[in-house]
């Protein structure tokens, strides 16, 4: 299942997105309780929204961003039933994308 | 000649193992994001490259001063015409909600920094044409804080900011 779950509304010419990542967004500053060793710092750094072909959103991300993070946005134009991409790369080099279309 | 090659075979041994062993260390720390900044060389290596077009310099910065730098080259003015929407007081430190929006004209950035966190800058955004000034997400805050929104318009950088009292932080620990 992928990570990534969206919702992207068009109406009134504007197309509103929302969407809730799941990742442990770790910075690296915590200890795991039991073993007492340091989780290493885990984040998404990029996470990029496309339609048609088109970049309309982009969020760079630092390890302060909470966990299974949540973003949203609006952008003009988008209507129902086109595709959105999304994408994101994290400080691991893991990456996941999805698309789904716009209602 | 035979005794001087005999310390040279034999010296080495012990302060190669300890380098070996530091270098172990400052891998493990390196990627833990743990701050031994008299090592920086090594942690470089420790840690993996980051992904394209994140801006690394701007994220390890400890003051708006030098994030503003880092991120557009440039300072800020603060503007009435942004408008910071985040809880007066978040009783979970670990999942603040935060929203900026403005009426700027031609807003291509936004970014949202919390002054009292171990970094600066929380999150950055590109805004394209088309795309309106506005965004909303969920940050981590160690401690209570001046949330700062900034806004790239038209080329210019303005900035306004908004008091957050933590009562649970959300460094965890």
């Amino acid at each position: 299942m992928s990570t990534i779950r969206v919702r992207a509304v068009a109406s009134g010419g504007k197309t509103e997105v929302q969407s809730l990542i799941q990742h442990p967004m770790d910075t690296g500053l915590v200890k795991n309780k039991s073993t007492g060793k340091p989780i290493p710092a885990h984040y998404i750094e990029v996470l990029d929204f496309e339609h048609g072909g088109k970049t309309v959103f982009t969020a760079l991300w630092g390890p302060a961003v909470s966990k299974n993070p949540y973003v949203k946005f609006v952008f003009k134009g988008g209507k129902k039933g086109d595709d959105l991409k999304i994408n994101w790369v994290d400080n691991l080099g893991k990456s996941d994308s999805l698309v789904t279309k716009i209602r | 000649m035979s005794k001087e090659i005999n310390t040279m075979n034999q010296s080495p041994d012990a302060p190669d193992r300890a380098r070996r062993m530091i270098l172990k260390g400052a891998a493990v720390c390196g990627v833990a994001g743990l701050g031994l900044a008299d090592l920086p060389f090594l942690l470089q290596q420790a840690q993996a490259a980051d992904a394209k077009g994140w801006p690394t310099e701007a994220f390890k910065q400890k003051s708006e001063a030098d994030v503003l730098k880092a991120l557009y080259g440039k300072s800020a003015a603060a503007s009435d015409k942004i408008d910071v929407d985040a809880p007066e007081i978040a009783e979970n430190g670990a999942v603040v909600p935060i929203a900026v929006s403005s009426s700027l004209p031609k807003v291509t950035a936004m970014a949202v920094l919390v002054l009292n966190n171990p970094n600066t800058l929380a999150a950055a955004y590109r805004i394209p044409e088309g795309t309106e000034a506005m965004m909303a997400n969920r940050l981590k805050m160690g401690k209570t804080s001046k949330v700062v929104a900034v806004v790239e318009s038209d080329g210019k950088l303005y900035t306004a900011s908004k008091e957050v009292k933590v009562t649970v932080g959300g460094c965890g620990g």
